[in-house]
């Protein structure tokens, strides 16, 4: 493996060239990305299967169907997006040219996640291309099989020296950390989130952490339970439970708590048949370390559905815990799993302190038939962004930014988002060299008569 | 944590949702324009003691230019605060999507000496507007204007939600071990760090206003009188302590020659012949900061000017000639009234020596030819950039004031300091209707409706080809 400091060189000796700075040559390197995803496809799901037992339909919608979209629209836009922004000028300016240029930064570094493997190093990859980056993609080495397919693929579709694929664990990624980069985008926990930003700080670059949380989900007395719950079973055991944006834990009255797992199980039969584990569609907990975790926090609750395991395949079964005490340890940290707490709470003013009283989350939800219930919800809390009456679904529509707050991150990306965040919005202001007039105005001496002026 | 105190009182407040309100913020911002009413002639003893400002020039880039940031953003701030509807795809018509502007929580503005009114407020303004409780850090540099602030401002403002902390380096120490939900930094790269490092520990986001070395380029061809007086007004100007003043000029040996006596001519007619003497000249801020100028006049040769009186802080407006890049003045920023003049052969020469150093805050090109001009702007990178002209881009509203690498992160001014202090949150409202719409996205995955899925995912329009 090249030493990361001359890989870091390299990108950043070829950016200097200005040869990604041309449009015509950023949407011939997003093209090139797009027949990878399109002829490697079959590649990509197995690496995807053998890494989060991952199957052929999942993996394609939840990464691949999303890459191909991030990557049409940004190829369709990215002349609107990349030009000269001419805003509103004063009398002062009125002659002048005034305008905001976009510019890259300089070269990027992403730090993929495990969970979303391949989606979570392409889509920050295609905004930083499109934005006219040099870009070093680090993949998460949890997602080992991924991280081994992406270091072949790019190299082999992409011009080698702008975008550079570094694999490999802690070491690897701290000695990237200690490089000079003009943007840092990282996708995982907070601890870590600290960590990247600490070491951004000694280079003043600039960072966007998507970082995590627990999204908080209400369910309001006054809704229909049946929707509500099949949408939130989706969203809570897609990816068995390891979303960034997964509905972690339900608030709500105690007396639609049965109801709610009853619903809550007749759509896991639906959409898993009566054998779980045995369902194709079902995937698995990416690795020991993160099984025994989750394992942990079921101790001393009670269980209302699911709740078996299998170690050797690392299978939780879909869980919901009822009755949970906001100070039991699931309730201490961001679950990324198939286990389901419900916590209940009086009314929507209890909701909206519980979630107030704790870190802001990356996502919030809130299912409810009363418009103005959700207006409140909306407006008296924070977070990274929200959906109402349904889940995940906020993050599937480029024009919304996906990022998150405190917590949950900082900075965001998808569409045009993307390009804003990887590029550098410059002040420019051409003037005139004649008509000094104007600006007499202005020069020393000052007098009584230009202050009434 | 001595101010552990005043923070948590502040979150409570914040948590309380009583700055949320168009009502509450439009009512806290016309107290600041009370208070710049009220204390006009404060401000401008306070900035004439701290930095011997002329009044004309406290005036303009002190209290006209906070009353109009203030005038726009109540002019402006019922649309800022909008909901920002976005584009919905094709499966998404009847939901309603959109960004809505959270406010952070509890802000912290670390304000910087050299522009201590304008400074301090405009970033406050921003916060304020934004839904915001604040605490404000004054320099203890410009130490009239602090107790100004620190004593009269409180008074006019909510003191449950805004407050100002006085202090040096060890009290802003212990303010930075606070959590904030986001800090605004102006000051030096050095300390942009620490205050970033100390905001990483909580995860706070952060705009951090640095400075750098402004490069101006005048060409060949230009007209030498107007670029002689547009540089001289832009270099000394408030004594020349201006974040994105020119701090050195490249140009021809040639060029040298004709734009040194345009210069002085320039200097002459603003300043007298003797500036000391003219009220429109500043004064260095501190002893430390006139010690720290002085010794740039070791680098090169004094062209023009180069007379210092310390106890008046007093630094002639300086032109220095025969300067070598590696000269100490071409080390760090000047933050004086001292030119540097590097020689360059050409504009390619220019242009690369701009790109061998930091990213500055500013670059600055003269050209009557606006080839030349062009070529500056899109062969360098800088916070922003001006051509013809200096320190004129930061008087836009609608242009977005901040810098890149060791100059900055973010931007503010105008509608840029309302989204600077909002979280954008993306939210989409659906309803509980038309779940069919639903199924092609829940499991069993049939091979069946897995290719109903890749067939629709075709046929609808690029852009929708997400999840369903």
């Amino acid at each position: 493996m090249e030493k990361v400091q001359q890989i870091v060189g390299r990108a950043r000796a070829a950016f200097r060239s200005g040869r990604s700075r041309p449009l015509e040559f950023r949407i011939q390197q997003l093209k090139a990305l797009q027949k990878m995803v399109q002829e490697r496809e079959k590649e990509i799901m197995r690496a995807l299967k053998a890494d989060l037992n991952k199957t052929g339909p999942n993996a394609f919608t939840q990464e691949i169907l999303g890459v191909l979209g991030e990557l049409a629209l940004t190829m369709e836009k990215l002349p609107s997006w990349a030009a000269p922004q001419h805003v509103k000028k004063d009398l002062l300016t009125l002659r002048d040219e005034a305008f905001i240029n976009y510019e890259p930064l300089g070269v990027v570094l992403v730090i993929g996640a495990w969970n979303y493997p391949f989606v979570l190093v392409m889509q920050p990859l295609i905004g930083a291309i499109a934005a006219g980056n040099a870009v070093v993609v680090k993949p998460s080495e949890v997602s080992e099989n991924t991280a081994r397919l992406v270091a072949e693929l790019l190299p082999q579709y992409l011009d080698k020296d702008l975008y550079a694929v570094v694999t490999g664990g802690v070491p690897e990624t701290t000695e990237l950390l200690t490089q000079r980069f003009d943007h840092i985008l990282y996708t995982g926990n907070s601890a870590v989130g600290k960590i990247v930003m600490a070491a951004a700080a000694k280079h003043l670059t600039p960072v966007t952490l998507e970082l995590g949380g627990k999204s908080p989900c209400y369910i309001d007395k006054d809704c229909d339970l049946a929707v509500a719950c099949r949408r939130i079973t989706w969203g809570k055991y897609m990816n068995c439970g390891q979303t960034c944006i997964a509905p972690d834990y339900i608030l709500c009255d105690p007396s639609i708590q049965s109801k709610v797992v009853e619903n809550i199980k007749a759509t896991l039969e639906e959409f898993y048949g009566e054998d779980v584990k045995s369902s194709p569609d079902y995937e698995r907990i990416v690795n020991q370390r993160h099984f025994k975790r989750i394992l942990g926090l079921l101790e001393g609750q009670k269980i209302a559905l699911g709740g078996e395991t299998d170690e050797a395949s690392c299978f939780i079964a879909p869980t919901i815990l009822p009755d949970v005490s906001p100070e039991s340890k699931v309730m201490q940290e961001e679950i990324f799993g198939p286990v389901l707490p419900i916590v209940t709470v009086k009314s929507v003013e209890e909701a909206i302190e519980f979630i107030n009283l704790r870190e802001k989350p990356l996502a919030l939800y809130v299912f409810s038939n009363n418009k103005q219930l959700i207006r409140r919800v909306i407006a008296e809390t924070s977070s990274g962004g929200m959906t109402a009456n349904d889940v995940i679904m906020h993050s599937v529509l480029p024009e919304l930014p996906f990022g998150g707050v405190g917590h949950s991150g900082m900075g965001a990306y998808h569409g045009r988002h993307s390009f804003q965040t990887f590029s550098h919005h410059r002040a420019c202001l051409v003037k005139d060299l004649r008509w000094d007039v104007v600006n007499r105005v202005r020069y020393p001496p000052g007098s009584e008569e230009i202050m009434q002026l | 944590n001595p101010l552990a105190g005043l923070v948590s009182h502040l979150q409570e407040s914040w948590l309380s949702g009583k700055t949320r309100p168009m009502e509450y913020r439009v009512a806290q911002l016309e107290a600041l324009g009370r208070f710049l009413d009220d204390k006009k002639q404060q401000i401008l003893d306070a900035t004439a003691s701290d930095l011997g400002k002329a009044p004309l020039e406290t005036e303009l880039s002190e209290i006209l230019l906070c009353k109009n940031k203030l005038r726009e953003t109540l002019n402006n701030l019922s649309r800022w605060m909008k909901d920002e509807k976005v584009d919905r795809t094709l499966a998404m018509q009847l939901d309603s999507a959109f960004i809505r502007k959270d406010p952070y929580g509890v802000v912290l503005i670390i304000a910087p000496w050299n522009y201590p009114v304008q400074l301090f407020l405009v970033p406050l303004i921003g916060a304020i507007a934004a839904g915001n409780c604040v605490i404000v850090k004054p320099s203890e540099v410009s130490k009239k204007t602090e107790r100004l602030m620190a004593e009269a401002l409180p008074s006019y403002l909510d003191e449950d939600c805004f407050a100002v902390v006085t202090g040096g380096v060890q009290e802003t120490t212990r303010l930075l071990e606070n959590k904030f939900d986001y800090i605004f930094f102006t000051g030096i790269p050095p300390v942009g760090r620490i205050v970033m490092t100390a905001a990483a520990t909580h995860l706070t986001p952060v705009t951090l206003e640095l400075g750098g070395k402004n490069p101006c380029y005048v060409s060949d061809t230009c007209d030498v009188t107007n670029v002689a007086r547009r540089v001289v007004w832009g270099r000394f100007f408030n004594a020349g302590q201006t974040c994105i003043a020119p701090d050195y000029l490249l140009c021809t040996l040639e060029m040298q020659e004709k734009l040194i006596p345009a210069l002085q001519k320039a200097i002459n007619d603003f300043y007298g012949p003797n500036p000391r003497e003219s009220p429109d000249f500043g004064r260095i801020v501190s002893d430390k900061q006139f010690q720290r100028v002085q010794r740039l006049l070791g680098s090169g040769r004094v062209a023009i000017g180069g007379q210092t009186d310390e106890a008046e802080r007093y630094i002639a407006p300086t032109v220095l000639v025969d300067v070598q890049p590696s000269d100490p003045i071409m080390q760090e920023e000047v933050f004086g009234p001292i030119l540097p003049i590097v020689i360059i052969a050409n504009v390619d020469e220019a242009i690369d020596f701009i790109n061998s150093r930091e990213r500055p805050l500013a670059v600055y090109a003269f050209s009557s030819d606006d080839k030349v001009v062009n070529q500056v702007l899109e062969r360098t990178s800088s916070g922003g950039f001006c051509g013809n002209d200096t320190l004129m881009h930061v008087t836009l509203p609608s242009l977005p004031f901040g810098g890149i690498g060791n100059s900055g992160l973010g931007t503010h001014h105008g509608k840029f300091s309302f989204d600077t202090f909002s979280h954008p949150r993306g939210c989409l409202k659906r309803w509980m209707g038309r779940e069919s719409l639903n199924a092609p996205r829940y499991p069993p995955y049939s091979q069946r409706k897995f290719g109903l899925v890749q067939a629709t995912s075709k046929e609808t329009h690029k852009s929708d080809r997400t999840l369903l």
